[in-house]
């Protein structure tokens, strides 16, 4: 068996037998990277002597702990190029951090550092997360594996199709809006957004900082759970961090799902779904109500309007956060005799049109005389969708949905009209408003072979149940097809 | 369809510091009067009454000790500077002398 067709799990035990090293790892992956990155093209920095380097000083560091072995790490992790990786570039797929070198790490990669993991590469994504395809990448758009002509999704983009390419075993991803799910949907893998606050965010370029947070890609709801445990858990560098002790999310993982109650939330099956992907969520709906699970309709009435609200309240975190790329402290810098035209100039050429737009929106919703229409009325939005969902978590103990309205669409085909790729998320952004944990697992292939994702979604801190209702979903729905390349 | 106009396009890229050209202006005048018309429709909501929610956690004031701690070597940080000068980042004169 090769080294790209094993689940992480798989490779945590070859590792804790010692029948394989983190070297190993890193060679099995570069190997397959040669093969297939170059249609794939998920990663903007690579560098196999700089992996090799790491995971052979990891592995040192290891045998010198061998007093107290424990469970042995070394896994190579691929991670979204807006997560701070000291050795590695942060560009955050943008011009305006072309050669970004930070000077520490995230909090997320010192955590995996720590257990003894590494960095195998720093991945593709839409300019500081802002997009649904990663076609608003500066540097190259990245392809679905499972169709070279059809986007990934974003804006994590770069990291699921790494792991559905088997180029990568776990990614880290970051979702504002959907950008964990909407990728792992589109490339057939899972993917989970945790509770707001469950994962720091120290390290992790801002863009909403109300909305962001670091997940995990992986193959499998397993791999997800072992994942997520690695990186989980408060940081005092991150105030928004949460306290709550971490579980061992592998407990979870068993195939039960009887007396389970199960929501379908009506307006996420409404107008604007495609057929074939309400039949396959369906389909696994019914499945887990075989397996004992109690299925019934719930309504979240504000649903048509977290959209809107998403699209004032992002941009106008975004449009504070992103005034620091300024061309003084790092990255690109323009020309100008005095110092607003220096600040003007870099930012005209060191920011895309995706960004442009979204810092000029934050800034109109901002500004005098809009504020209070569009920025605080949005943020009263944010409270009814809110109770939507606290509403349908007195009735059931998870959401089941769409994670999408579609599969991956082809390239260039939203790219000319923002709203038609701001709907790709219609189903993914009322989640991140309320702070809450949602998994995307894949349910199926459509007609053309594209796969379909399943969206669970639940209360605060329910990432347990939610990999257990995946798992349990996994268990009846068997292995997943790998893409052909 | 909504537009702004090109001299609201013009105040909100000086706003946000952004040297927008006159192509650039007449394509997000068109492109943000679209957003912004999706986005007026949180204006069929009654809100009146309701809360606005900034922050999911409704967390206030996270303290730690006010303790001495050690930062950021200065010369990494400076090697991200694209000027850099006798340990400083240079910039364009910003104070004119009187």
């Amino acid at each position: 068996m090769e080294i790209h067709e094993l689940t992480l799990t798989e490779v945590q035990d070859l590792l804790d037998r010692g029948e394989l090293s983190g070297t190993d790892l890193v060679e099995g992956l570069y190997t397959r990277i040669d093969a297939v990155e170059d249609k794939v093209q998920a990663f903007l920095e690579l560098d196999r002597e700089r992996a090799l380097a790491e995971a052979k000083e990891a592995g040192k560091a290891q045998i010198a702990r061998e007093a107290d072995p424990g469970p042995r790490a070394g896994v190579p992790v691929a991670v979204k190029d807006n997560v701070c990786t000291m050795g590695w570039k942060t560009t955050c797929a943008s011009r305006i951090l072309f050669n970004f070198r930070p000077p520490y790490d995230a909090t997320v990669v010192a955590r995996l550092r720590q257990q003894g993991h590494t960095v195998l590469g720093k991945t593709n994504m839409d300019e500081f997360a802002m997009g649904s395809s990663t076609e608003h990448s500066a540097f190259h758009p990245t392809r679905n594996p499972w169709d070279l002509t059809r986007v990934p999704g974003g804006s994590s983009g770069g990291s699921a199709a790494a792991v559905a390419a088997g180029e990568a075993l776990f990614a880290l991803g970051s979702d504002t809006g959907g950008s964990i799910r909407l990728p792992a949907a589109f490339c057939g893998v899972v993917g989970l957004k945790p509770t707001y606050g469950r994962v720091s965010r120290y390290g992790l370029v801002a863009y909403a900082s109300s909305l962001d947070q670091i997940g995990p890609i992986t193959r499998t709801v397993a791999d997800c759970a072992l994942a997520l445990g690695w990186i989980a858990g408060h940081d005092p560098l991150d105030s928004t961090s949460l306290a709550a002790e971490v579980p061992d999310y592998r407990t979870f993982l068993r195939p039960e799902v009887r007396g389970l109650r199960i929501g379908l939330p009506k307006e996420y099956f409404g107008e604007g779904l495609d057929p074939e992907v309400r039949g396959a969520v369906e389909k696994a709906v019914q499945q887990l109500e075989e397996g004992g699970a109690a299925v019934l309709e719930v309504s979240l009435p504000h649903t048509e309007y977290a959209l809107a609200a998403y699209y004032l309240i992002a941009p106008a975190e975004a449009s504070s956060n992103l005034a620091r790329y300024d061309g003084v402290r790092y990255g690109f810098r323009g020309e100008g005799s005095d110092i607003v035209e220096l600040y003007s100039d870099t930012r005209r050429r060191g920011f895309g049109d995706e960004v442009k737009r979204r810092i000029m929106l934050g800034t109109y919703a901002l500004s005098a005389g809009y504020y209070d229409a569009y920025y605080l009325n949005a943020l009263r939005v944010r409270t009814l969708i809110r109770r939507d969902f606290e509403a349908a978590f007195q009735k059931v103990d998870v959401l089941a949905c769409p994670t999408s309205p579609t599969v991956a669409f082809r390239l260039g085909e939203r790219t000319d009209d923002p709203m038609q790729m701001y709907l790709s998320d219609i189903y993914t952004v009322p989640v991140n408003l309320a702070g809450l944990p949602a998994l995307s697992v894949p349910c199926g292939l459509n007609h053309e072979g594209l796969p379909i994702g399943l969206q669970l979604i639940g209360p605060p801190l329910s990432e347990g149940r939610l990999l257990q209702v995946g798992y349990a979903y996994e268990e009846r729905r068997g292995p997943f097809p790998r893409p052909q390349l | 369809m909504q537009k702004l106009s090109s001299e609201q396009v013009a105040h909100v890229a000086r706003l946000a510091r952004l040297a927008l050209n006159e192509t650039e202006q007449e394509r997000f005048a068109v492109q943000l009067g679209q957003i912004l018309a999706y986005a007026e429709k949180i204006r069929e909501l009654d809100l009146e009454g309701v809360e606005p929610t900034a922050h999911v956690l409704g967390l206030t004031n996270v303290t730690r000790r006010d303790e001495v701690r050690a930062s950021l070597d200065r010369d990494e940080v400076l090697r991200n500077g694209p000027e850099v000068e006798n340990g400083y980042f240079r910039v364009p004169r910003v104070v004119e002398e009187a």
